[in-house]
């Protein structure tokens, strides 16, 4: 899973004059220019953001430095580095941290340890053991102690080591963070992050591989979020610290080392934005997390067999970006969920109602949704890798939807 | 003799936070000893003197007859179908609220469970905020959005309010936390009931706040009655002041609120230096758990008269008053009459705010912030401007 991918955004340089600069650029030395990218390439310095759509994309689903990208046109100058998911996770965290003192951490072994997945790595020797704070095994406390800080008006970020053990917390999530907000008729907002890998995918078994998404996603009052490039896990990281509701990031274990080039220069992505990965015209493919990638190991076999998939990595897993989505059924007349969450009951479950309830006349077909299957995650490699959606499954489906 | 004048006793009123006010009632001290001494588990308790003031019991006894004829009044409301849903009413333990306000100031926190009407009272919330949340209206502290168990008030350091027993005991330790982060030499007050001390949550909090030295004091509100469950019923130890084990804790009588006062003072105190300290306030409901049980299947009608007469709290501090000729019959008479009359006048005047707009219903949801304009999937544009 170690794939390098690059796909154009707004503010990248030609890859011909890219220098690789491999050396990590330190904090101070970099421009502090926010912009918000759009998940479309372009870049939004304000309000006009419908006609920025003049940024071509890239189009090729997987890119390695022999290949030459198209890149986009309206290109800013600009050094970038390259780092792991992780890294970019942490790169994040640590300039909110710098950028806000009321930012801190807490979690298990997220101090001395640095993390059990390295995304705290050495933040507590650079703010301290209370700005980064190593708790003992009590979920559903310190996610609680957590979201009364928050409500203080610290902005806490409260790290389950893997998401399963966020069950245990789920009181304190679902009763107190999101409500809290609403039932105090506005005194109090809630401006906590809530972080973890799950998914599928190391033969961790049945409890370690849990995907919470679905269940989390009925809670009135948080947001929800999942990454899965370096690029996107920093930009998000970075808004939800910023936003001023609890955000739930989702991250997934296979992913954290995954390598790209993200750009020097400060950026911050939309919460509520779905990413166009590939754009086309025959079938919309929403995705997110790491089906992103299956899908777009398929969509290369799709495009060798002449199909045009367009793939959009949702990314905002609450709210739903219906604006691009619609845009895009409007566009393909159909559409393919793929996930990793649950069949019963998962996001693509609420996906697919919601499309249907606000684009059925644009559909000339039935939404078809692949998702895992609805058992516990075994540890036998072979069958846990059918336990969640393999690309031949996909270009099966999309060959079928498109007949 | 103090002189009361009406203006001495107003001490809740809307707009005044100030609760010294000028005075012709004296703020000499005077000495009382607590009915019962103190009890400690690992630690010394203090001493069973009290230095008060005749100011301040006169400001005791009226808080706490408002507190007292706001809860009566809750009942009715709530008999006549204009409060629904739970209304869990405080009489009878009032002199914890009332102790715990004259021992500590506004920028130290409390957080409570549902019980949480006087709570706010004392925090220095208004008789007409509560009854119009109470009662659903717009004007309540919570938009009439919250209901009886949410009641909050951040700028006076109350967070309220909340509905699930026990899932307070973390959030008073992240707001501990909080304090300790930004060294402001605060403390928090914790408060749960003898139901809540069984929580897993409460230990996993009590170890935390421990580890870290905050400053959080946990403060077990034993009212014997989980519900309908008596306390020798639901837990193997009911000395809920010793179940700290390494945290210290003290047990006091929490229908005497000078006890409760220096119990708190001195928690406080012990809290800032040496981390957290649980208090175990020996107390009584008279109504049910909560108006939907009748408080007598459980528990004989006896005993709840029996509390009333030997240790009702207003009861005590009203012959403390005459004993030291601090006030008469008929002028505290007349203070229940003028309480009586400030709640009937705040019913009638929350009766007439309207109910909340039905566009409240998606406000609160989201904090707007980035300056987004919608949320939700039938938004047509997205604008966003960063801060």
């Amino acid at each position: 899973m170690a794939a390098t991918i690059l796909h154009g955004v707004g503010a990248t340089t030609a890859l011909s004059s890219i220098n690789y600069n491999n050396s990590r650029r330190s904090l101070p030395e970099r421009k502090r220019t926010s912009l918000v990218i759009q998940c479309d390439g372009s870049l939004s310095s304000g309000l006009n953001i419908s006609n920025n759509r003049g940024a071509k994309l890239s189009t090729n689903a997987v890119a390695t430095k022999q290949e030459n990208v198209t890149a986009s046109t309206t290109s800013k100058p600009g050094l970038r580095h390259e780092l792991l998911l992780f890294e970019a996770l942490r790169e994040g965290l640590e300039e909110e941290m710098e950028r806000d003192p009321h930012v801190c951490v807490m979690g298990e072994d997220v101090g001395h340890y640095g993390g059990s997945y390295k995304v705290t790595k050495g933040l507590a020797d650079k703010y301290g053991d209370l700005r980064v704070l190593d708790t003992p095994i009590a979920e559903n406390s310190f996610t609680g102690m957590g979201i009364g800080a928050a409500m203080t008006g610290l902005r806490p970020i409260v790290e389950g080591m893997n998401m399963g053990f966020l069950l245990l917390a789920f009181n304190q999530i679902s009763n107190n963070c999101g409500m809290l907000h609403y039932t105090s008729g506005g005194q109090f907002k809630i401006p906590i992050v809530i972080r973890g890998p799950g998914g599928v995918g190391r033969q961790l078994g049945a409890e370690h591989s849990q995907r919470l998404e679905s269940y989390f996603q009925s809670i009135p009052g948080i947001q929800m979020v999942a990454c899965s490039t370096p690029y996107n896990a920093k930009g998000l990281m970075k808004a939800a610290i910023r936003s001023d509701n609890p955000v739930i990031l989702f991250e997934h274990v296979l992913l954290y080392n995954l390598k790209e080039r993200i750009p020097d220069e400060e950026y911050v992505l939309s919460l509520e934005e779905a990413e166009m990965v590939r754009p086309g015209k025959h079938v919309t493919v929403l995705t997110y997390s790491r089906m992103r990638y299956h899908v777009m190991q398929a969509a290369k076999t799709l495009v060798n067999k002449g199909y045009d998939p367009e793939v959009i990595d949702i990314r905002s897993l609450k709210p739903f970006d219906l604006h691009t989505i619609g845009n895009s059924v409007k566009k393909t007349h159909h559409v393919l969920i793929v996930e990793e969450c649950m069949r019963t009951g998962g996001i693509g479950a609420s996906l697919t109602a919601s499309i249907n309830e606000h684009f059925h006349d644009y559909l000339d077909a039935p939404i078809v949704c692949l998702s895992s299957q609805d058992v516990p995650t075994p540890y036998a490699g072979a069958l846990e890798e059918w336990t969640v959606v393999q690309p031949a499954q996909i270009v099966a489906a999309v060959e079928q939807l498109c007949q | 003799m103090a002189q009361l004048t009406r203006r001495s006793l107003r001490l809740l009123r809307p707009t005044s936070a100030a609760r010294l006010l000028t005075t012709t009632a004296s703020t000499a001290p005077i000495s009382i000893e607590t009915s019962l001494p103190f009890t400690g588990h690992n630690i010394d308790p203090p001493s069973r003197t009290v230095e008060t003031s005749p100011h301040e019991l006169l400001t005791f006894y009226r808080d706490m007859a408002l507190m007292r004829r706001m809860e009566i009044a809750a009942d009715s409301l709530y008999k006549a179908k204009l409060i629904r849903g739970f209304c869990h009413l405080y009489d009878g333990q009032e002199a914890v609220a009332i102790g715990m306000e004259a021992a500590i100031t506004r920028k130290d926190c409390i957080i409570t469970a549902y019980r949480d009407h006087c709570l706010y009272l004392g925090r220095g919330g208004t008789l007409l905020e509560a009854f119009a949340e109470l009662m659903g209206r717009s004007g309540g502290c919570s938009k009439g959005k919250g209901g009886s168990m949410h009641f909050y008030k951040k700028e006076n350091g109350f967070y309220g309010g909340h509905g699930i027993v026990g899932a307070q005991i973390p959030l008073g330790c992240g707001l501990a936390f909080a304090q300790k982060y930004s060294k402001d030499e605060n403390v928090t007050f914790t408060m749960y009931g003898d139901g809540a001390a069984n929580q897993g949550q409460l230990f996993e909090a009590l170890n935390m706040a421990a580890l870290w030295n905050l400053p959080a004091i946990l403060v077990c509100e034993n009212n014997h009655y989980g519900m309908g469950t008596a306390e020798w019923r639901a837990a193997k130890s009911p000395s809920y002041f010793k179940r700290g084990d390494y945290v210290p804790g003290l047990k006091v009588d929490g229908m005497d609120a000078l006890a409760v006062k220096q119990a708190c003072k001195f928690a406080k105190e012990h809290a800032l230096k040496n981390g957290p300290i649980i208090l175990e306030m020996d107390t009584y409901r008279y109504h049910g758990h909560s108006m939907s049980d009748p408080g007598s299947t459980y528990r004989t009608r006896d005993e709840i008269s029996g509390i009333r007469q030997e240790r009702d709290p207003v009861e005590r501090i009203r012959k403390l008053l005459l004993a030291h000729d601090l006030a008469t019959e008929k002028e505290m008479k007349d203070t229940e009459k003028e309480v009586r009359k400030e709640v009937d006048e705040a019913i009638a005047k929350a009766k007439e705010i309207p109910a909340p707009d039905t566009s409240e219903l998606f406000t609160n949801v989201y904090v707007k912030d980035f300056g987004l304009e919608a949320f939700g999937p039938d938004r047509k544009e997205l604008r966003t401007v960063l801060p």
